[in-house]
């Protein structure tokens, strides 16, 4: 049986650019870049121009880079950093939407309960905050806005530059977490008025593991644990120098090639979409079409539920996911999908492909005949699709 | 989370899946809000469960606990599917994980349901020490999804 890997949003198979650039370190490159002789330097070279190469695809210097263990404490470092620069001018509310991923909102979360007040802004049925909506909810206390760059469920691409724009305006900070659209979508952190910006390698065919936290200059950093001197004094412990060296190359590559790509991707995409659409009665797309992540496909099927959809497609060899790898072991539907207004039974019936470069037209011609046909089985020995059908005769 | 390879098989290939014409009895448990609902039908031939049929929206391990569960109470006594519980439909399928432990309930409750319904149909009075209990659909007071 062929494997169609469809969860890109997830994870993404790693690039020989990023194989290559560990292998070659974890080989040769063995030394501590704090060390003072010639084999930690080697190291710490490695480090530099690891650097460098990222924050050149995203316009910063690489003074403004700071080496995570990924998404996720990049996004708990940064809004934990604005609520307590917040709480030394006694400013303590912070605006974010209700579909943001659950580093950025259990952390926040977190944070009401350390007296901290939260706006979780609405985010409509087709997936977007719109930057009046920023504007309007930022009051004298307010110390932080952080919106996402692009939904990891349904894809939809905020208008973070407008956005930026309002922040930069009332002298507010603003965080983005940008795990989904780095190295697939433009980021300038300059011309989008991004202050801090979360950032993982595994979504762009890096290492996982691994990331950065964007960190403008001029903002105060402290860090969120205590240790040695790395990361100017910022972030302890020694450096995983193979990954960071991985995540550079992926990052490279994928900025450089990233028109290329996403006309590419959003072709397959598209006709995804379309074929589904016409095929497929009661089903619906998540999320707008227009400002759309290129890989991004997200179905609802009503009638069925997510979860036996995407095993009965796995047994067909195709890897997709329903709601957020992160939502699974929970009964209830993604918070995303619920905060578009779906109610609970459509949003079950969740599907989300996401595809990237790696993918080929056959595949997307194989899903596109694969999907119709799991969709019938399981409307077949549905309850709920026999009561729909019995509905609409009437 | 992982499914084991019993799960799967009836998972992939249900038993006893499809509609009845004029079943005996008929139950329908769950809520399609909560993720899960199980339709099952019997026909009841002296007293005998000559044939079972179910319908199920929900994720793997609720077709698969549908399936077991018919499959356990095809060729019985309607008093001995009564009997079923839906520590037996798990243990029958090698164990679920523990969130979806939920599914073996749904299945024993659409058993019951179907049942009370056969004996509501032939004029069989209920007995609440049997069907008294459990959730019996009761959405509202359940917490299942919160």
């Amino acid at each position: 049986m062929k494997t169609i890997y469809a969860d890109n949003a997830a994870t993404t198979a790693m690039c020989p650019e990023a194989i290559n650039a560990m292998t070659d370190c974890m080989n040769n490159i063995y030394g501590n870049p704090s060390s003072l002789h010639h084999i930690g330097q080697e190291a710490a070279r490695v480090l530099t121009a690891a650097r460098e190469d990222i924050a050149s695809c995203l316009n910063a210097s690489p003074a403004e880079i700071y080496f995570t263990s990924g998404g996720t404490e990049a996004d708990n470092w940064a809004i934990r950093n604005a609520a307590r620069l917040g709480k030394l001018k006694n400013k303590n509310h912070i605006i974010t939407t209700a579909f943001e991923h659950h580093a950025v909102l259990h952390t926040l979360k977190k944070l009401e309960k350390e007296g901290f007040e939260v706006t979780y802004l609405d985010v409509h049925s087709d997936g977007y905050v719109t930057p009046e909506q920023v504007a309007a909810a930022i009051k004298d206390e307010t110390c932080l806005v952080t919106i996402m760059f692009a939904n990891n469920e349904i894809g939809t691409i905020q208008p973070i530059a407008e956005i930026g724009a309002v922040c930069k305006e009332k002298g507010v900070l603003f965080h983005t977490d940008a795990v989904q659209a780095v190295g697939h979508v433009k980021v300038d952190v300059k011309e989008q008025n991004i202050d801090m910006l979360s950032l993982s390698a595994h979504k762009f065919h890096g290492p996982k593991g691994t990331g950065v936290l964007y960190c403008r200059k001029g903002i105060s950093l402290l860090g969120l644990m205590q240790g040695g001197a790395q990361e100017r004094n910022k972030r302890p412990g020694t450096e995983n120098t193979p990954a960071i060296a991985g995540m550079a190359a992926a990052m490279k590559k994928a900025c450089a090639e990233i028109d290329k790509n996403a006309e590419f991707v959003s072709g397959l995409r598209d006709k995804i979409i379309d074929e589904v659409l016409s095929v497929v009665p009661r089903a619906r797309l998540n999320g707008g079409r227009e400002n759309r992540l290129p890989g991004n496909v997200s179905f609802c099927f009503e009638g069925i539920e997510g979860e036996s959809l995407l095993l009965y497609l796995d047994l067909k060899g195709i890897c997709g996911s329903s709601g957020s790898a992160c939502t699974s072991g929970s009964l209830d539907p993604s918070h995303v999908l619920l905060a578009l207004g779906l109610p609970h039974e459509i949003a079950h019936g969740s599907l989300r492909l996401s595809l990237c470069e790696y993918n080929t037209p056959e595949e997307a011609d194989y899903i596109i005949a694969e999907i119709p046909k799991v969709v019938s089985r399981l409307r077949d020995m549905s309850p709920v699709w026999e009561r729909i059908m019995k509905e609409e005769q009437k | 989370m992982a499914y084991s390879e019993k799960v799967m098989d009836h998972f992939e290939n249900p038993r006893n899946l499809g509609k009845m014409d004029n079943a005996d009895g008929i139950g329908e448990v769950g809520n399609a809000k909560c993720g899960d609902i199980m339709k099952i039908y019997l026909k009841v031939d002296d007293g005998i469960i000559s044939d079972v049929k179910f319908n199920t929206f929900g994720c793997a391990s609720a077709i698969a606990t549908s399936s077991m569960a018919t499959e356990m109470i095809k060729g019985k006594p309607v008093e001995e599917a009564l009997e079923l519980s839906n520590k037996a439909v798990v243990e029958a399928l090698d164990g679920l994980p523990p969130a979806k432990i939920h599914c073996s309930v749904l299945a024993e409750e659409a058993v019951k349901a179907a049942v009370a319904d056969y004996y509501t149909k032939n004029g069989i009075e209920l007995d609440p020490e049997i069907f008294g209990n459990g959730c019996g659909s009761d959405c509202a007071a359940c917490d299942h999804c919160g």
